[in-house]
């Protein structure tokens, strides 16, 4: 399973590993990462999700869908290259090693 | 110090979050009526309905989340009482726990159809995981589904019926879809979107029984027009009844919902009560109101947490819902009612605008079709109390955070 390291809103840093087959959003939550809300379960429709990948990984993930564009470009910690929705990414194998930092609240 | 939570649903996960997270180090019992861990109930209409997301991703936390937590899970079981005086609940197996504080995360149940039914077995509610299980197996391409109710339920439930290949019919009473919660223009654009799809949308129809048997089908719906229709199964949706009975026989004030103040404490200091189930402030419009929606069970189960553990109140933001139907994101933030104007931005023909609704030129609620931006936007704005100009709103050459920026800055 892949490792995926994060830096939560404190500032703290932990590392789990994610079950492949779940959004990033869905093993970042069962991990015990209370900081990601996910208050529309994974749906595309809050931005209360949102993470900031690692910039040596913004290639790897596959880009930003327009609605996650529209979604996460409006939240306050917008980063071009970085932001993300992590309940658009779907985990695999190829994820070993990302690293990302949960954005602050919105 | 022991906090027990009455209701397993997102409330109450999210109470136990906050908790936690707020450094709360005691004792937390969770008593739910469902045998399952909480789970997401909006998919219930949605991709669990159609079949796309499997039942083990619906819990909101996986089992050893709770137990990291410490918290003691008891599942399919019922708080029967509450003895304020005694600070104790009776549970439905004879057994009691004794609390410091309480939380009322009960829910809230289908308000029942008002007619008579002689084939239950085929006539279904949409609420909880046990009734999609119930009503799954019946979703069969070319099966007639009549479905009771032209809200949100009723309309996501008929588009995820439609795109299994049922034949749908959805009967509302209102001369309108979405009567209720919606304006007559979006009203008007679901009714062309469901009925362009082959959804026959029947408004003005008022049922008046379901008999058994019938032409061909397993039920027969019948209307007051004295209309009788073929129906494999009837799935209904008008509406929800807070769980706030066990409430006011304890002596607290529940008028059509447990009532609560902005820290969702319940006229008992002890005792909170959080989601689907409460009568709250609502802050940033006036007045009070039930707020059937997630926004609403997180938001009151991190505020019972703040309160419990004597932090500041966190922030309260506006009402915000959303609602999937075939290839449209709906996004409503606010509450439109006691607008007097309405201003469209975008083109509803193309299947991508929003409707602002003002009070003056205070914005109140935007509607928001495949429109993030206007919903985000209206998410900042209306807590703001900002102010719009109508006419900057209709114009699409502006960009709609530009737009918000300006009026934030202002505000």
């Amino acid at each position: 399973m892949p490792t995926i390291h994060v830096t939560d809103r404190d500032g703290s840093q932990s590392s789990f590993e994610a079950r492949p087959g779940l959004t990033l959003m869905e093993a970042l939550r069962g991990a015990g990462y209370d900081s990601i809300e996910a208050i529309c379960g994974g749906n595309c429709s809050c931005a209360t999700c949102h993470v900031l990948i690692d910039p040596d990984w913004a290639d790897t993930l596959p880009p930003r869908a327009n609605d996650e564009d529209d979604l996460v470009a409006d939240t306050d910690a917008y980063d071009e290259t970085r932001s993300r929705l992590s309940c658009q990414i779907a985990v695999t194998d190829a994820l070993d090693g990302l690293r990302l930092t949960v954005a602050p609240e919105d | 110090m022991h906090v027990v939570i009455v209701g397993g649903g997102q409330a109450a996960q999210q109470t136990i979050a906050s908790l936690r997270q707020g450094g709360f180090d005691g004792r937390l019992t969770l008593v739910g009526d469902e045998p399952v861990l909480p789970y997401q109930r909006p998919p219930l209409s949605k991709a669990y309905m159609l079949g796309e997301l499997p039942a083990e991703r619906l819990p909101l936390r996986p089992e050893p989340w709770y137990t990291e937590r410490r918290v003691d899970l008891l599942l399919g079981r019922r708080v029967t009482a509450i003895d304020r005086s005694a600070r104790r609940v009776q549970l439905d197996d004879g057994g009691a726990l004794a609390y410091d504080r309480l939380v009322l995360a009960t829910g809230a149940r289908p308000r029942p159809l008002p007619v008579p039914v002689a084939a239950p077995d085929a006539v279904f509610d949409l609420r909880s995981l046990a009734d999609v299980e119930g009503i799954r197996a019946g979703l069969q391409a070319g099966r007639r589904l009549v479905i009771v109710g032209g809200g949100y339920i009723g309309l996501e439930a008929a588009a995820v019926a439609h795109s299994l290949g049922l034949d749908v019919t959805v009967l509302e009473r209102a001369e309108r879809l979405l009567a209720r919660v919606a304006s007559p223009t979006l009203s008007e654009f679901y009714r062309q979107q469901h009925s362009r799809r082959g959804v026959a949308i029947r408004t003005g129809a008022q049922l008046t029984a379901v008999e058994a048997g019938g032409d061909g089908g397993l039920v027969t719906p019948v209307l007051a027009s004295g209309e009788r229709l073929a129906a494999d199964l009837v799935l209904t949706g008008i509406g929800i009844l807070p769980n706030a009975e066990m409430a006011a026989e304890a002596g607290l004030d529940v008028a059509e919902g447990i009532v609560v103040d902005r820290d969702a404490r319940t006229s008992d200091p002890l005792i909170f009560a959080a989601g689907d189930c409460t009568r709250r402030p609502l802050v940033h419009h006036g007045g009070h109101g039930r707020l059937e929606s997630v926004h609403n069970a997180v938001e009151q189960g991190k505020l019972a947490a703040a309160a419990i553990l004597d932090q500041p109140r966190p922030a309260e933001d506006c009402p915000w819902f959303w609602s999937d139907q075939y290839d449209l994101k709906l996004q409503i933030a606010g509450l439109a009612a006691g607008s007097d104007h309405t201003v469209v931005r975008g083109e509803p023909e193309a299947g991508r605008f929003a409707l602002f609704y003002f009070a003056g030129d205070r914005l109140r609620a935007v509607e928001a079709v495949n429109s993030a931006p206007e919903f985000l936007a209206a998410k900042k704005l209306i807590p703001a109390g900002a102010r719009l100009d109508a006419t900057a709103v209709a114009d699409t050459s502006v960009k709609m955070r530009d737009l918000a920026a300006a009026a934030l800055a202002a505000a």
